[in-house]
């Protein structure tokens, strides 16, 4: 099979031609930090969490294709402050509160705000008023936590196909709506993938929580990409 | 030269973070070498004598009483440091922004289920503090210098942020110092 060579931060860096620059920059032990992105799912870019530069322009690592020789800036100190940014603006969009969230220690934004070290947002805190969803047998929507990322509209679904979430409404109003019916279809397993799939807290599975002690949770020792970066050479 | 004076106070907070700083467990006998503590819970003393060089400020600002406080706090320290959730963003106290006070009110001391079936009175005595439109964090009512973020911050990174503040050196911020719970 076919190379594509590329670089990373002046790391040379080899690819495979199908691949995005995220997965081939992965590939290559260099973490592109993403949000969004859920392994095995279309990306959509949509969180921007991933935008690195290439000959000048920003794209999104995580559905911008591989090409050849590209050269890719990742860790850039302009690039790095407006991922924090970024992050920081989701923090005040909504409410995270993190010392009262079920998905602390396991959560993705919070853990993205611990890689930036963020001590706190740059932005005023706009506390909307948004509710909780508690009605369906299994799940717990929480929509002060929602960061509309879609990957539980992608991946929540019933045995026949259908999205267990929708979009509702646009711009500042848009929410991530459950079918109470088919949510109540849902089997153990199922809301369990539901909450893992949730990058926040927003989906919650019921009757179980802090079901794993501070320190053993996903984030508690190492950063979230250190799984993924290799050390340069 | 004499001793860095530290002052604390806890506004719209659980005292956590205080109990935070006393984790630093026997350190604390060096910490009581290393400053001189003013106005501040620990040590009971109510009123700013004199000029501070560290204020530690938990929990954000509820009520009039907090914002006079933290302003005093403003005026008497040379650095001012929110510590804590609550004092960042606003914790769980902030849990009722967004809705309006006058629903609070009437849940706490009118239609909730804990009160008197004989009817509730919202407190309306002269000498308590006026409740705000909402919670605010520390840093959109006064200038504030530093943030020690956790609920509570751990007592290793209260440690580290005031013997390198004493020592004049640069907090070297590890991963396991920056958490929010």
């Amino acid at each position: 099979m076919s190379k594509i060579k590329f670089s990373v931060d002046g790391r040379e860096c080899f690819g495979k031609p199908g691949q995005t620059i995220l997965e081939a920059a992965r590939d290559n032990g260099v973490y592109i930090p993403s949000l969004c992105r859920y392994e095995g799912l279309k990306p959509t870019g949509s969180c921007r969490i991933c935008t690195v530069r290439v000959g000048g322009r920003y794209m999104a690592a995580c559905t911008q294709p591989l090409s050849e020789g590209i050269t890719v800036e990742n860790t850039a100190p302009d690039l790095e402050d407006m991922r924090r940014a970024m992050i920081e603006m989701l923090f005040v969009g909504g409410n995270h509160m993190c010392p009262t969230c079920e998905k602390s220690g396991n959560c993705e934004l919070q853990a993205l705000a611990y890689r930036y070290q963020m001590l706190v947002p740059r932005f005023p805190y706009q506390f909307p008023l948004r509710t909780i969803d508690p009605t369906g047998p299994k799940l717990l929507v929480d929509h002060n936590r929602c960061i509309k990322c879609h990957r539980c509209v992608a991946m929540v679904k019933t045995k026949d196909g259908k999205s267990v979430f929708g979009p509702l409404y646009r711009s500042k109003r848009k929410k991530i709506g459950a079918d109470l019916t088919l949510a109540a279809g849902l089997t153990d397993d199922q809301a369990k993938k539901a909450m893992d799939h949730c990058p926040v807290g927003a989906i919650l599975k019921k009757e179980i929580g802090f079901a794993v002690p501070i320190g053993r949770r996903t984030y508690d020792k190492a950063p979230i990409g250190s799984d993924v970066e290799t050390p340069r050479t | 030269m004499s001793k860095p004076i530290v002052a604390t106070a806890s506004l719209a907070g659980c005292f956590g973070c205080h109990m935070s700083i006393l984790d630093i467990d026997e350190r604390i006998l060096t910490l009581i070498d290393l400053v001189e503590f003013n106005k501040s819970p620990i040590d009971d003393i109510k009123t700013f004598s004199k000029t501070c060089d560290i204020g530690l400020i938990e929990g954000g600002c509820c009520n009039s009483e907090n914002v006079e406080n933290l302003r005093d706090f403003r005026k008497h320290c040379k650095i001012l440091i929110s510590v804590g959730e609550c004092a960042i963003m606003g914790g769980l106290p902030a849990l009722r922004n967004g809705i309006p006070v006058k629903d609070c009110f009437a849940e706490a001391y009118l239609n909730g289920p804990t009160v008197d079936p004989a009817g509730g009175i919202i407190p309306n005595d002269p000498e308590l503090p006026i409740i705000l439109d909402r919670v605010y964090p520390l840093h959109e009512i006064v200038k504030i210098d530093a943030f020690l973020p956790g609920c509570p911050p751990s007592a290793e990174l209260i440690w580290k942020a005031l013997t390198a503040l004493i020592e004049g050196k640069p907090l070297e911020l590890t991963y396991d110092l920056v958490k929010f719970d």
